[in-house]
């Protein structure tokens, strides 16, 4: 575990791939590895989110509270990321995640990442680019589906 | 106190005055032969050839001469010892009155109405007592005995003088009226001055005060320029002040300069004149000339000591005059002894009319009136601006109102001493005053009324002890010992054998407090000298906690101290030394340039691997931190290399490359040694400490114990598993390794662990005892806000009054917390009297009387029950919540 393979895990992470060798090893040494073992809960549905977790190695379920208990609606594994919108607003978790099996996770708080970002505002502009592109995309799906209801109606 | 200085001096120092007076006027008849006996050796002994008569002796002309030699030696050292012991005396009188004087002062403070305190400032108090005072002790020594010996010293000059010649006395002293007549004059105007100095001094004082104490808000306001400009306003107005001073004292010096000159003037003139005509002696006038020149220097001191005395006056008469405000509470009431204890049950607390007013006019109670049977425990509740805080305080006997009164049992509150109202009654308030010392320290304050038992001393040190309560007294300070035995167990019930702990743990219980002392204590250390039972359980705890870590998932979070295994999760440097530093000498900073460590590094070859790593560490440090503005939260929490020193760092990267660290000079290759110590390799992740470089460090920990030299044996405490670790915190005893970095939780989940040890080992008093140690800082410093305030509600519950006023002391802990805190105190208080002032006003329910004030006055009071009705004020207050 070294701070060049944490930098390249960071870089596989759409969100930051953006951002500039340099910064992204600041970001990468101001983030901390966690361990987990199965079945320990790494975020709980509802409670308020300070950190993205970018899973090294393992799996983890995601899971959220039905009228019948708990359901698993995902399983996450290697360079998925866990809780990406809590480093940039303040969202309480919608959903709860767990340790599916012993996990190696990154951490990095959104602390750490805006005060990056209020320093280097270019790190901002790369993550806007990234955010307007994904909007872009959420639109289009949008228009389309709306296209089809349309014409499902008509 | 008295009015003038003179009067203070002669009051508390007449005796030793009129000795000072004494000494000084039997040492003029050898100052008069002193100056006698020059004539006599030249006129006598040299001039004239045939010797002469000492004492019915014959002599001839040289054994007279040396006969008159030696007297005039042993005059020079009888005067000399004279001014010797006069001295001293002075000094010992001088530093009596000012210790006596600050004494006084200090006392009085403790003596003033509170509302005092709003109109004085910290500042200007501290000021006062400290520096302006000062100067006073300088002139009370020497009041009466300066003038007494210069004046007399004048004298006796003048004397000799006119047995000279009259003409010339006259001539030396004529312009003596006109210098006595114009220089109080302008004395005056420089004492007007000084006044304002004073008041101008003070003001700065206040404002340096204010300054220090608000910094965080005029930092948010950004009005450091307005608050520099101000202050340079401030400088200024002094600045004026004492030039002009300067003007006047040096025209006053000029002055009379010049008028000690005119008198030369008219020695030679007239002088010169009449020795022209054959009226006086060539010799007598040289020996008025020599004489003169002595006068100068008793009429100089005589002149300045005006300017002191009148300087005195001033400082004294001010600063006395700011230690007397009205209502200063009686002496009496804080010196007597209790004649008997105040009957609180069964009887009645009856307050009647109590008003007082603020400077303003209005009135913060406003004939607040009621009667309650005691013990009850009473809540006090209304609106903010009601007059709840002063109720309180006038409950407590803190506050005299300005009319009414309080009477218990028939009783009047106020004219009852504090030995009464202060042991019987406490008073919790917000925000509460926690002082500087240990929690236990607090905890005990108030169970330190008298002095219990004498301070054990023996030997000299006993001698030193009572002669520094002697010198006490003679300076009128407390006669009671601070060294003694102060803490009155008695009173908690509990005697000096038994240990306080179980009270102060049920104390700290009832106010939530008890976590936070445990855990000072497991940051706390223990001396396996003399607390060895303590030692050996805390390794007990150890073993205990060492078998629940070898469960795996539990085990993963910690890695313990193995003396053949490198601790990732330690640093370098605590890797070499295997051990916590005790002292100075091996701290982690000194380490890089320690003589023995440096020595070790080099045997085992790793001092060049090592300030390579301290290379790689800086140059990813400086290319990492390259960026960032000096002030970054970053440099705090993760970087090796503070703002400050990044530059340098950044320069010696960019000097040289990896292959030239041999050719730093010592100084660099420590700063590089340095970075490589702080090294973790499992939390920085940089990958600079293979293997084999661990295999390295492991051998020379074991060379560095080998070969440790004596001087450094007592720096450091080496980890044994079964030795307790000197100077290393509890906590770190029991875990003997470190918390992994990495694993989700570990911190908590320790935490919990090694409570549960604990618990398990029947220890956790143990720890909070240790805890009772912790220091809390200046004012309380080192706690938050919540533990102060939860401190001195522990404080007052340990000394079991029967009386507990409260004004809102929970208010800054969290509302639920709060509400526990109440409940326990409402219950500890059963049979006894619980005065509290509430700010929710539906958990007055808990009482059992309710007081419901507005506008100064109480409006209602009985049962919550019977209150909370429509349409009272009680069920108005708890709809408007």
């Amino acid at each position: 575990m070294s701070l060049a393979e944490d930098m390249e895990v960071l870089r596989s992470i759409p969100l930051f791939a953006k951002i500039e060798p340099a910064k992204l090893k600041l970001l990468a040494f101001t983030s901390e590895r966690l361990s987990y073992i199965s079945g320990d809960e790494i975020c709980r549905e509802g409670e308020a989110g300070d950190a993205a977790y970018i899973i090294l190695d393992g799996e983890a379920d995601i899971s959220v509270a039905t009228n019948n208990g708990p359901m698993t609606v995902a399983t996450l594994g290697k360079n998925d990321i866990i809780g990406e919108i809590a480093v940039l607003c303040d969202v309480p978790r919608t959903a709860t995640v767990t340790a599916k099996t012993d996990l190696e996770t990154l951490k990095v708080a959104k602390d750490n990442f805006f005060q990056l970002v209020t320093q280097f505002p270019q790190i901002g502009i790369q993550v806007m680019h990234e955010l307007a592109d994904r909007l872009h995309h959420t639109t289009q799906d949008l228009t389309k589906a709306k296209a089809k209801l349309a014409a499902l109606d008509g | 106190m008295d009015r003038s200085i003179f009067g203070y001096i002669l009051r508390y120092s007449k005796t030793a005055q009129l000795i000072l007076l004494g000494l000084t006027v039997a040492s003029f008849p050898f100052l008069y032969v002193s100056l006698e006996l020059p004539k006599m050796i030249i006129n006598d002994a040299m001039a004239s050839r045939d010797g002469g008569r000492f004492f019915g002796y014959e002599l001839d002309q040289v054994s007279y001469l040396f006969t008159l030699c030696g007297v005039f030696l042993i005059l020079v050292l009888v005067n000399g010892a004279f001014k010797y012991v006069i001295n001293v005396y002075k000094g010992t009188v001088g530093e009596r009155m000012l210790r006596r004087l600050r004494y006084e002062l200090y006392s009085r403070i403790m003596r003033f109405p509170l509302p005092h305190f709003r109109r004085t400032s910290q500042g200007e108090l501290v000021q006062m007592i400290t520096a302006e005072v000062e100067p006073l002790g300088g002139f009370i020594s020497q009041a009466f005995s300066l003038p007494a010996y210069q004046g007399g010293t004048l004298l006796t000059i003048l004397f000799f003088m006119f047995a000279q010649d009259p003409i010339l006395g006259i001539a030396a002293i004529i312009l003596y009226p006109l210098q006595i007549w114009i220089i109080p004059k302008l004395q005056r105007q420089v004492n007007l001055l000084g006044k304002a100095r004073v008041r101008q001094v003070r003001r700065i004082a206040e404002r340096i005060g204010e300054t220090s104490q608000g910094v965080r808000d005029i930092r948010a306001n950004d009005t450091t320029q307005y608050e520099r400009a101000r202050f340079a306003k401030e400088l200024g107005v002094i600045f004026n002040i004492r030039l002009q001073i300067y003007k006047k004292k040096f025209f006053i010096k000029f002055l009379n300069n010049f008028l000690a000159q005119l008198a030369p003037f008219f020695f030679y003139s007239i002088g010169g004149y009449l020795v022209i005509q054959g009226d006086l002696t060539l010799g007598a006038l040289v020996a008025v000339i020599g004489a003169h020149e002595k006068l100068y220097a008793p009429w100089k001191e005589l002149l300045s000591y005006y300017q002191l005395m009148s300087d005195a006056r001033i400082k004294y008469e001010q600063v006395v005059s700011q230690f007397d405000p009205i209502g200063l509470r009686d002496e009496q009431l804080q010196s007597a002894d209790a004649d008997q204890p105040l009957v609180l049950s069964d009887t009645n607390l009856v307050a009647s009319n109590l008003t007082i007013a603020t400077e303003d006019g209005a009135a913060t109670l406003d004939g607040a009136s009621f009667q309650v049977g005691l013990p009850s425990r009473i809540a006090i509740v209304g609106p903010t601006g009601a007059g709840k805080e002063d109720l309180t305080l006038v409950l407590a006997n803190l506050l005299s109102p300005d009319n009414g009164r309080v009477l218990i049992g028939g009783e009047e509150l106020a004219k009852l001493s504090e030995s009464v109202t202060g042991r019987q009654i406490t008073y919790v308030g917000y925000p509460a005053q926690i002082f500087s010392g240990t929690i236990s320290d607090n905890l005990l304050f108030g169970l330190k009324n008298r002095p219990i038992r004498a301070a054990q001393l023996d030997g000299s040190d006993a001698e030193a002890h009572k002669r520094d309560l002697l010198e006490a007294k003679r300076s009128g300070n407390s006669e009671f010992d601070a060294d003694a035995d102060w803490v009155d167990f008695s009173t908690v019930g509990i005697t000096p054998e038994e240990s306080l702990l179980p009270a102060a743990e049920r104390a700290l219980t009832k106010v939530h407090l008890d976590r936070d002392v445990y855990q000072m204590g497991l940051r706390g250390t223990v001396d396996p000298e003399t607390q060895t039972d303590l030692a050996d359980a805390i390794l007990r705890a150890r073993k205990a906690m060492g078998g629940r870590l070898e469960d795996p998932k539990l085990g993963r979070l910690v890695e313990v101290f193995g003396p053949d295994d490198y601790n990732t999760n330690a640093t370098l440097a605590e890797n070499l030394l295997f051990g916590a530093p005790i002292g100075d000498s091996l701290q982690i900073e000194h380490l890089a340039s320690q003589a023995y460590v440096q020595d070790v590094l080099e045997r085992s070859g790793l001092t060049e691997t090592l300030i390579e790593v301290g290379y790689k560490l800086a140059s990813t440090m400086v290319e990492l931190f390259a960026d960032l503005p000096p002030d970054h939260d970053y440099f705090r929490q993760f970087s090796f290399i503070s703002a400050e020193d990044l530059p340098d760092y950044r320069t010696l990267v960019g000097r040289i490359d990896a292959s030239q660290l041999q050719g730093l000079n010592a100084e660099d290759r420590e700063r590089l040694l340095a970075l490589t110590f702080k090294l973790i390799p499992a939390r920085h992740r940089l990958g600079l400490v293979e293997e084999e470089l661990q295999a390295k460090i492991v051998k020379a920990r074991h060379l560095f114990r080998e070969q440790l030299p004596s001087e450094l044996a007592t720096a450091v405490s080496f980890f044994d598993p079964d030795q307790y670790t000197i100077g290393a915190s509890i906590q770190d005893n029991i875990l003997f390794g470190k918390i992994a970095y990495g694993q989700a939780q570990a911190n908590e989940r320790i935490g919990d662990l090694i409570t549960t040890v604990l618990a398990d080992l029947d220890l956790r008093g143990r720890v909070i005892q240790v805890g009772l140690q912790a220091e809390v800082g200046v004012g309380g410093s080192r706690l938050s806000l919540p533990q102060r305030q939860k401190l001195a509600l522990a404080r007052a519950l340990l000394k079991r009054p029967d009386v507990l006023v409260a004004y809102d002391p929970t208010s800054p802990l969290d509302p639920n917390e709060q509400l526990a805190v109440i409940d326990n105190l409402v219950q500890e208080f059963e049979g006894r009297t619980l005065i509290w002032s509430l700010n929710r006003i539906d958990w007055a329910e808990r009482f059992d009387h309710v007081i419901v004030m507005r506008q100064g006055r109480i409006v209602e009071q009985g049962a919550f029950s019977e209150l909370n009705r429509d349409g009272s004020a009680l069920h108005a207050l708890v709809a408007a919540e």
